[in-house]
């Protein structure tokens, strides 16, 4: 862990803000909620473009994801392409990530309650 | 003339009116099993001395020394085959539709041919002389058509050669398989069973089918239960009845054995020459038939 430390995560979410609920799908999700953690501003990216995708959803969200400049991923399933793509340009994953808010997860995620993952989950 | 034989609904007999049709046909006949998802003619018209052959598909493959990232390809790629990504470009083989337009517009040559391979076409005879020809999808990939693809044109080649009439046994739905498979047909014979299933998905096959312009007859399998809300159906869109299969034990236990119907009995064989003559009238009268 010698990298520069993470600033800017993104969570997939149901909606816009800290309050609403994190979305454990990473393709299809709706957006994703961008949190710079040192001044906690956040921006909300919509994710529309990969869900009306035939195929390669997760690919998409992951373009999605770099071009907002997020470091790190919290949601809850990363499928093996989209897993690729985040990887190749190292962005880190948490999985596992549900039934909380989008808050609650970045709570989570900076009192290092969260393990990044080494594999897609499915 | 090229018979295909499809349904909406899966399990109403495809299967088994493609293999008796096969059997009782007057004229060289070649057998195709296009369901390249999970084949089942062969059970029974029981090819001999079966050839596979594998078929691919050309999917790009990168030479990451000559890309310079201009991202043309993946812009240009409508299935996220290629992603540009950030400093990477990522190619993804089994989500490529293999249409080549990548390799045609990079400006470098950086996209060389490689293949995957998406099944394997099987090609026997029985022991009849019918000739046999089906698809058989690769386990894990995901997109039939382009097999499909394969075996049509196998299908065309071995129907020139020799003069053949050709039976086509499609897959089941009404979405690209079933399109793929019907496509090539003077007639379109929809198989069904007179329930709210049957009705339902019959629907679903005449809808998707309509467009094609291409007469279409319905055989009723398991004749005897459910309703008659499908022959209503029939009438009412003047789409003809050609023969009905009751549901009988006998006939149940035959096809489990891997019979064909027209060796069950007299009845069963008088029933699809029936049907193969009907097949033939409406392919020669040819589109907008008028229906007995």
């Amino acid at each position: 862990m010698t990298a520069a430390p993470i600033q800017r995560i993104a969570i997939t979410s149901e909606g816009p803000t800290l309050a609403d609920l994190v979305d454990p799908r990473f393709g299809r999700a709706g957006g994703f909620v961008v949190i710079d953690l040192q001044t906690m501003a956040t921006t909300y990216v919509d994710n529309g473009s990969s869900q009306v995708l035939a195929q390669g959803a997760g690919i998409q969200a992951a373009e999605n994801l770099i071009k907002a400049g997020a470091q790190a991923l919290l949601t809850g399933h990363v499928g093996p392409k989209a897993w690729a793509a985040l990887r190749a340009t190292g962005v880190k994953v948490v999985q596992g990530v549900e039934n909380m808010t989008v808050g609650e997860a970045v709570a989570k995620f900076q009192a290092g309650a969260f393990a990044f993952s080494n594999a897609p989950s499915h | 003339m090229i018979v295909a034989i499809a349904s909406g609904k899966g399990g109403t007999g495809k299967t088994t009116v493609s293999a008796a049709l096969a059997s009782i046909w007057k004229r060289p006949v070649l057998a195709v099993d296009m369901d390249v998802e999970e084949p089942n003619l062969h059970l029974f018209l029981k090819p001999g001395s079966v050839r596979i052959e594998p078929v691919y598909l050309e999917v790009p493959v990168l030479d990451k020394a000559l890309c310079k990232l201009c991202g043309a390809c993946a812009e240009l790629c409508q299935f996220k085959a290629i992603s540009l990504m950030g400093a990477h470009l990522l190619i993804f083989p089994d989500m490529c539709h293999g249409c080549g337009g990548c390799m045609r517009i990079c400006p470098e040559g950086a996209l060389q041919k490689g293949q995957r391979e998406l099944g394997v076409v099987e090609t026997g005879m029985t022991a009849d002389g019918i000739p046999c020809l089906t698809g058989r999808l690769r386990i894990g990939e995901a997109m039939s058509p382009p097999l499909m693809g394969k075996v049509r044109q196998r299908m065309q080649a071995m129907a020139e050669k020799e003069i053949r009439d050709i039976i086509i046994d499609a897959p089941p739905g009404v979405s690209c398989p079933a399109m793929t498979a019907v496509q090539d047909a003077d007639v379109i014979l929809l198989v069904t069973e007179p329930t709210p299933f049957g009705l339902h998905d019959l629907r679903l096959a005449w809808q998707a089918f309509r467009p094609l312009g291409k007469p279409m007859g319905v055989v009723i399998n398991r004749a005897g239960v459910g309703d008659d809300q499908v022959h209503s159906f029939c009438q009412e869109k003047n789409l003809p009845l050609l023969v009905e299969i009751p549901f009988r034990r006998d006939i149940a236990e035959h096809y489990a054995h891997g019979g064909i119907l027209p060796q069950l009995d007299a009845g069963m064989k008088a029933t699809f020459e029936e049907l193969a003559e009907r097949l033939e009238r409406m392919a020669t009268e040819g589109v907008g038939v008028s229906h007995a």
